[in-house]
């Protein structure tokens, strides 16, 4: 530590106010923060004082990630090996997978980063730190075989578009990370849907299985949903997926964290999982009786455990900059994402996966939903009066 | 572009005004940049965002919409005294309506595939916000051949708008430039992949957005103007 301290207090010079890099400031000042509480403090004003400042939420919210990020690892790899008939130990599964996904985390920072420094320097304003998540989250949300290039491009466009458009970090409307993935889906939907879920690079001396599938639960159980794995292998993650959607349990550990932490709000997370089991259980009592295998039929706590869900619910609808902010319009909020998901996924098999679409559809109507609950609390008081 | 009519409107306004004087040289290319109906008035998006997937009905599109314009600011501004105020807007549609109907038949006589791919749109530019902001805000209040020049500068800015937009929209999302292949074999060998989302409305709507970003930062004047 000490180390690094005189390091980045010898170069410091360079970078101040008439320094040969001044231009360069933001850069520095990022990396400078990043690693060190900082030196000074606001000037004027009042200000909330506070050790958990937007690095170290952002730094809880990366961690939250981790247990989806080694799982989602672990699996790619073992359903390649399943795909090929291969028996492989728990340490090979893991290499394989890490070995396929760390080239897209990669990517996806050196993209999005690239795009916030440029703009820091050409605006001159601090590096802020709301990619830091938003960059982990991309890949997540990806399937592995997706190409790379595609990666940078989506990462670009969502931190151009998603968020320096329209001032930075806290200034956007929709969630980033969400919006890179809604990108890939429009602009190459050949690479996000279709048998593209398991990485199937060739094995020497080895044959893909005869019964392999590249079909996801989610296209399955529109078609027959009796054809869903048991409702276990879902809640661990034994499916094809995103590299970090398909694990429930991973997912339950991540909102553990953020709840306990306060990151996240419990009350969008539950108000979520309420709003997929209420509509689930909705369109059961509607479906049609004479047809056994009908999308309609599936049990609704399935719809947790299903594609990505739980990842969305935990660590994308809860974003404090793009949910609803009132607490009725949390639950609001939650219900909705979570009915409309469901809404999607049964009645809409052209879009497989609603969560993404109906988080991104929520986020929208976000600051309407506050608007009603402050409007409607104003009103009450006034009756009261 | 306005030699052949520029001789039936001269008569007009030769007097006092030269032709081509600073002013209307102003008039004529104000609407291309500093007040383009697109991105500074705001007009016309929805048919931008429509026929622009390919370059072709672009440029189609541009140029009925210039003739459009053009005559119709010229008539209104003829007859404009003579229109009673209560019926102006009924009188305008007339105008456009007849000058709209022309360019289909037109487009249906001598391109007709074209005509097919931009289907209603052609139809639709009686409802394009440009054509009728014109005539309200200009050509009801001008002189026929300012009122002429006015309408030729719009088109033209709506022009400049939907080829940037087509080209680009064109080149990456199906590889080539008025139909022939811009985007060389080899690279897709490597992988590249023609982006879908740029065949989608959305798409354009971004495109406009990012030229007026670029236009404002460029040019301080323009913002928090409209």
């Amino acid at each position: 530590m000490k180390f690094l301290q005189r390091i980045l207090a010898s170069v410091k010079p360079n970078f101040e106010k008439g320094g040969r890099f001044e231009k360069f400031h933001p850069a520095f000042e990022a990396l400078e923060t990043f690693l060190f509480v900082p030196g000074q403090t606001t000037a004027h004003g009042v200000h909330v004082r506070d050790a958990m400042d937007l690095k170290r939420t952002m730094m809880t919210v990366i961690i939250a990630l981790v247990p989806t990020l080694l799982f989602g690892m672990w699996n790619v790899g073992y359903q390649h090996h399943l795909a090929y008939g291969m028996d492989a130990s728990l340490m090979d599964n893991f290499w394989f997978g890490c070995w396929k996904v760390l080239p897209i985390i990669v990517v996806s920072y050196a993209a999005g980063l690239g795009v916030e420094f440029v703009f820091s320097i050409l605006r001159g304003h601090p590096v802020s730190e709301g990619y830091l998540v938003t960059g982990l989250l991309i890949p997540l949300t990806l399937p592995v075989t997706v190409p790379l290039w595609m990666v940078a491009l989506a990462a670009i466009f969502c931190t151009l578009l998603g968020k320096e458009i329209f001032g930075g970090t806290g200034m956007n409307f929709m969630n980033p990370a969400l919006l890179a993935r809604v990108f890939l889906f429009f602009a190459f939907p050949a690479y996000m849907s279709g048998d593209i879920w398991t990485d199937l690079s060739p094995e020497a001396g080895q044959a893909i299985v005869d019964g392999y599938s590249g079909a996801t639960n989610l296209v399955a159980f529109d078609a027959n949903y009796h054809a869903l794995p048991s409702a276990g292998d879902m809640f661990w993650g034994f499916e094809q997926g995103s590299i970090g959607e398909t694990s429930t349990a991973a997912c339950l550990i991540g909102a553990l964290i953020l709840i306990l932490s306060g990151v996240g709000s419990w009350q969008v997370i539950v108000s979520c999982f309420a709003g997929a089991l209420l509509m689930g259980l909705l369109l059961n009592g509607m479906a049609p009786a004479d047809v056994p295998n009908h999308a309609m039929h599936t049990p609704a706590y399935y719809h947790w455990l299903m594609g990505g869900f739980a990842f969305g619910a935990v660590y994308m609808a809860t974003d404090p900059v793009t949910a609803a902010q009132t607490e009725r319009g949390k639950w609001i909020y939650g219900l909705l994402i979570g009915a409309f998901t469901v809404v999607l996924r049964v009645f809409n098999p052209a879009y497989p996966e609603g969560m993404m679409l109906s988080i991104l559809l929520l986020n929208v109507f976000a600051p309407l939903i506050d608007h009603i609950v402050v409007e409607q609390h104003i009103k009450k008081r006034l009756n009261r009066a | 572009m306005s030699v052949e009519t520029s001789t039936a409107a001269a008569p007009q306004e030769a007097k006092k005004d030269g032709l081509f004087s600073k002013k209307n040289r102003r008039v004529l290319s104000d609407p291309l940049d500093d007040n383009n109906p697109v991105t500074v008035q705001i007009l016309g998006v929805c048919s931008a965002l429509a026929v622009t997937v390919q370059v072709k009905p672009a440029i189609i599109m541009a140029i009925g919409v210039t003739l459009v314009t053009a005559f119709s600011n010229l008539i209104i501004s003829l007859i404009r005294e003579g229109i009673p105020g209560r019926i102006r807007m009924i009188v305008q549609l007339v105008v456009v309506a007849l000058l709209v109907t022309l360019v289909d038949q037109i487009l249906k006589a001598y391109m007709f595939d074209v005509s097919k791919k931009l289907s209603v749109f052609v139809g639709l530019i009686i409802t394009n916000c440009i054509v009728m902001g014109r005539l309200e805000a200009y050509a009801m209040a001008q002189k026929p051949w300012p009122s002429f020049l006015d309408g030729v500068g719009n088109g033209l800015g709506y022009g400049i708008i939907l080829v940037v937009v087509s080209v680009i929209r064109e080149l990456f999302g199906s590889g080539s430039v008025m139909g022939l292949k811009v985007v060389p074999q080899f690279l897709y060998d490597l992988g590249y992949v023609n982006n879908g989302l740029m065949m989608l409305p959305p798409m354009a709507l971004f495109l406009i957005g990012i030229y007026i970003w670029i236009q404002r930062a460029r040019n301080q004047k323009l913002v928090n103007v409209s």
